[in-house]
């Protein structure tokens, strides 16, 4: 027999869940252990899209996206000028990078929470520099000009001091446009991962070319 | 598969087992094979991983790209019910503990083996008798020669790769027994040159991996040979497991029963018996005693409907994993007000992690490398056991450790790129591209898993104020590593380094004291009720039974009197093979 069936928490029951464990302190870095509390937290009535995930289903993200239409629309525009379409694959945004982004500043943990100042902020921060320096928002210049903007601030070690929260920003925006592109198989092939495919017969082990190429035949 | 059987139970039984993981998986197994019939509780869900796995699901499926979150600790795919925090089920730190224990709980059909790491190293002729070698810890009520065959019974029925490699301390398998290891991946080879330059030894690791088919027919031949029946059942159902096709991560589990899982390996063929009942969420609370001094059920909460109910059997063996097998006897009745079982004063006593550390580094020559499948058996192939198995009294800590590596190309995660920070600033559009596809996989790092010598300070016992919300006094932990623990872990902070730097990375090592993981976080923690060779310093026989209530026995990493560097889940299920053996034969005779 299967545990009763339990539809999706809506998003007040799975904040109040997690508002539990965090009491509990179960956000994994803080100093204090697991699960110090006082009394007990409940337990779940069923299963929880993130504690105990329904894999034969598609999933569900739980929580309520923060991102406004126009920082969605920002978003695409500098993840798009980050990681284009070329030769070596997609652009970030034919891959899910800004919904990516808008989940990852979304989410209630701690990490997540500060990612999404860093970030929110600096989407503003980009449009009122952009609107200075050419009269409209970011998403709405050509990119030529959204160059000239990335150029101003892509480098936290050569960026004008009064344009370092733009450095940070980019900083932090970058990594996370990397980690949403490359996590989809769309772009696995141009980046050099072939696995996640069944194979037949014995671990076939790195090619002799490989091998020979890093001096390692002595040791295989 | 396993498909529970009714939630009805029977009125009698002739054995209730507590807990689905390892240690219950095997005693469940072996019961039923030879006849018995076997009530299992397991505090969790039902859970079936031939249909539950998310073998080939890939991170752009998954909320946060499948990333790790706190409450999902080792990502989204993991195969957990459960981690570090149970909604509903505290755990409290004692004031005073150096640092909190962090207590990892699977609530789930088949517990932590359906994630575990599968690496299954047999503890060595050393570890067995460890005082008498250093006078520190106790020696174990048995020798590594009794221990042998067992090992081996419990490799050919659940699959292990490996090699023998005549190491001192790390046991060769008997012939035949190891199913061959995968070949290497390239980085693995690097740090086996790394190696070699500074003695340090790589070897095939072994895990619990069919790296072939196994021979059904043969194996369950040799392995019950006086029992048609069971043969018959573990012949087909050994034949029945694919072997591994080397992609999905195992930490998901397998759905084609590749790897060990209790719910893919032990519980199959158990239900098969029809012997076998199981009911999940069933919290069992205390061990119910009869006015004869004997153990004559558990009483349990019924999750579902919160009704608390009994159910009765000749033997009751706990196997709810070590601490909480600790629990349910501490807070079972007993004449004595210090929990069930526990003359000897241990229940809860002699808790141990292993000691561990890791360090990585960027390795140039893994940089641009043309792309290979590197997946292989989702774990490592290679590792390096303890090499200096004579040199403590240089060394200035007392036992060893053994080293768990990996890097490469593995399928890429959200964090897999930070190097690009250092690496590659100030770079965006496709040259970014170039860099992220040369920088990829170029890493690579070593983890140590080393020796705990048992001490006074590390227990764990009921919280005289919290209850959980079934209303079950919670553990409390106590903690504090004594300096063998510190300085080991110093020691495998330079040996990494020092491998990393043979491999042309660079890392800096960290002091012992900075780089000690926190406590319980290896998941290994073990030791809680510990066997002995007679009552007064241990809970339990060399068999499992408890001193103190003949027909209630242990089957988990409770009963463990030492935690050797060599992962423990092996040892439990040779020890619970063997203790159920033991079991059955007092059974039969009537002297239980
Ligand atoms: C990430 C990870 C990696 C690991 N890697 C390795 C490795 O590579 N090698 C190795 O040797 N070990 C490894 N381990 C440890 C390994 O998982 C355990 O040693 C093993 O599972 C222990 O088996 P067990 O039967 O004692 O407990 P478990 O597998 O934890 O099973 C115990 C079961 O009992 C149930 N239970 C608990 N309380 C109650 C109750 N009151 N009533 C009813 N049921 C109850 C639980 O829900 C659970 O299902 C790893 C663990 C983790 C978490
Ligand atoms: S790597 Fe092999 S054993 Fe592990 S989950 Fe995948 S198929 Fe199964």
């Amino acid at each position: 027999m299967n545990p009763p069936e339990q539809g999706f928490l809506s998003r007040r029951e799975a904040m109040r869940w997690l508002a539990g464990t965090a009491a509990a302190g179960s956000v994994a870095p803080a100093a204090g252990a697991p699960g110090e509390t006082e009394p007990a937290p409940p337990a779940l009535p069923g299963r929880h899209p993130v504690h105990d995930p329904d894999f034969t289903k598609s999933a569900v993200f739980p929580w309520e996206k923060q991102f406004t239409p126009e920082e969605l629309r920002t978003t695409g525009a500098l993840a798009d000028l980050i990681l284009p379409k070329d030769e070596l694959g997609p652009a970030a945004s034919e891959v899910g990078v800004p919904g990516f982004i808008d989940e990852w500043c979304s989410a209630p943990y701690e990490e997540n929470r500060e990612a999404g100042e860093v970030v929110r902020g600096g989407l503003a921060w980009l449009n009122t520099e952009s609107f200075r320096r050419f009269g409209r928002p970011f998403d709405e210049i050509e990119t030529p000009e959204r160059k000239v903007m990335a150029d101003l601030i892509c480098d936290e070690a050569t960026a004008a001091p009064d344009l370092l929260t733009g450095a940070r920003f980019f900083k932090r925006f970058r990594q996370l446009c990397l980690g949403g592109y490359y996590t989809h198989p769309a772009t696995w092939k141009q980046l050099g991962y072939v696995g996640n495919v069944p194979v037949a017969g014995p671990y076939p082990g790195p090619p002799r070319e490989l091998i020979e190429r890093l001096g390692l035949q002595d040791v295989v | 598969m396993p498909i529970l059987t009714d939630r009805k139970t029977q009125t009698q039984y002739d054995a209730i087992v507590v807990g689905s993981g390892a240690g219950g998986g095997m005693a469940a197994l072996i019961l039923a094979l030879n006849g018995a019939k076997v009530l299992m509780i397991e505090a969790g869900r039902n859970y079936d991983p031939t249909v539950e796995t998310p073998m080939f699901h890939t991170p752009e499926q998954a909320p946060l790209r499948g990333e790790r979150t706190p409450d999902r600790f080792f990502g989204y795919y993991d195969a957990t019910v459960g981690g570090w925090q149970v909604a509903g089920e505290p755990y409290t730190n004692k004031p005073g503990s150096e640092g909190a224990f962090w207590w990892w709980r699977a609530r789930m059909l088949g517990g932590r083996t359906n994630h575990w790491g599968r690496i299954s190293l047999r503890f060595g002729p050393h570890d067995f008798r460890c005082a008498s070698r250093d006078g520190l810890g106790v020696d174990w009520p048995m020798t590594y020669e009794e221990m042998h065959p067992w090992y081996d019974r419990v490799e050919k029925l659940i699959g292990v790769y490996g090699e023998n490699n005549g190491i001192e301390n790390a046991p060769d398998s008997s012939p035949g027994v190891l199913l061959p290891p995968p070949k290497p991946r390239i980085g693995e080879l690097m740090a086996r040159k790394a190696g070699k330059k500074l003695g340090v030894p790589v070897v095939a690791a072994h895990r619990a991996v069919l790296s072939q088919p196994l021979d059904g027919a043969r194996l369950a031949g040799e392995l019950f040979p006086g029992n048609a029946r069971a043969r018959e059942i573990m012949a087909r159902d050994m034949s029945l497991r694919a072997p591994c096709f080397w992609a999905t991560h195992c930490v998901r589990g397998c759905s084609i029963r590749a790897n060990f899982q209790s719910t893919t390996v032990l519980i199959p063929p158990a239900l098969a018996t029809g012997n076998l009942d199981i009911i999940t969420d069933a919290m069992v609370r205390e061990v119910v005693m009869g006015k004869d001094g004997r153990a004559a059920g558990v009483h349990y909460i019924d999750k579902p409907t919160r009704r608390d109910r009994v159910v009765k059997a000749k033997v009751v063996i706990l196997a709810a994993s070590a601490c909480e097998t600790s629990r349910i006897l501490l807070n079972s009745q007993s004449k004595d007000r210090a929990g069930l079982a526990n003359s000897s004063g241990q229940v809860g006593r002699n808790l141990m992690d292993s000691v561990g550390t890791s360090l990585g580094a960027h390795i140039p020559a893994l940089e641009d490398l043309p792309p290979y499948n590197e997946d292989g058996a989702g774990g490592l192939h290679v590792y390096t056991p303890w090499w200096l198995v004579r040199e403590h009294e240089k060394l200035g800590f007392p036992r060893g450790y053994h080293i768990e590596m990996g890097g490469g190309r593995q399928m890429p995660t959200t964090r897999s790129f930070g190097m690009l920070d250092a690496k590659a600033p100030g770079v965006y559009g496709s040259r970014l591209k170039e860099e992220a596809r040369r920088y990829y996989g170029a890493s690579f790092s070593f983890s140590g898993r080393g020796e705990m010598i048992p001490n006074p300070d590390c227990y764990c016992e009921l919280d005289p104020h919290v209850v959980d919300q079934w209303g079950i006094p919670v553990l409390r932990f106590h903690w504090k590593w004594s300096d063998h623990e510190i300085r080991q872990a110093e020691h495998m902070q330079k040996t990494f380094a020092a491998l990393l730097s043979a491999m042309g990375g660079q890392a800096t090592p960290r002091s012992g004291r900075e780089a000690i993981q926190r406590p319980g976080e290896i998941i290994h923690e073990v030791g809680t009720a510990r066997m002995g060779a007679k009552p007064g310093d241990s809970v339990t026989n060399p068999y499992g039974q408890t001193w103190d209530v003949k027909n209630l026995f242990l089957m988990d990493g409770a009963v463990l009197p030492g935690n050797p560097d060599k992962n423990p889940t092996l040892t439990i299920l040779a020890l619970a093979w063997r203790g159920t053996e033991w079991l059955m034969e007092k059974m039969k005779t009537g002297t239980l």
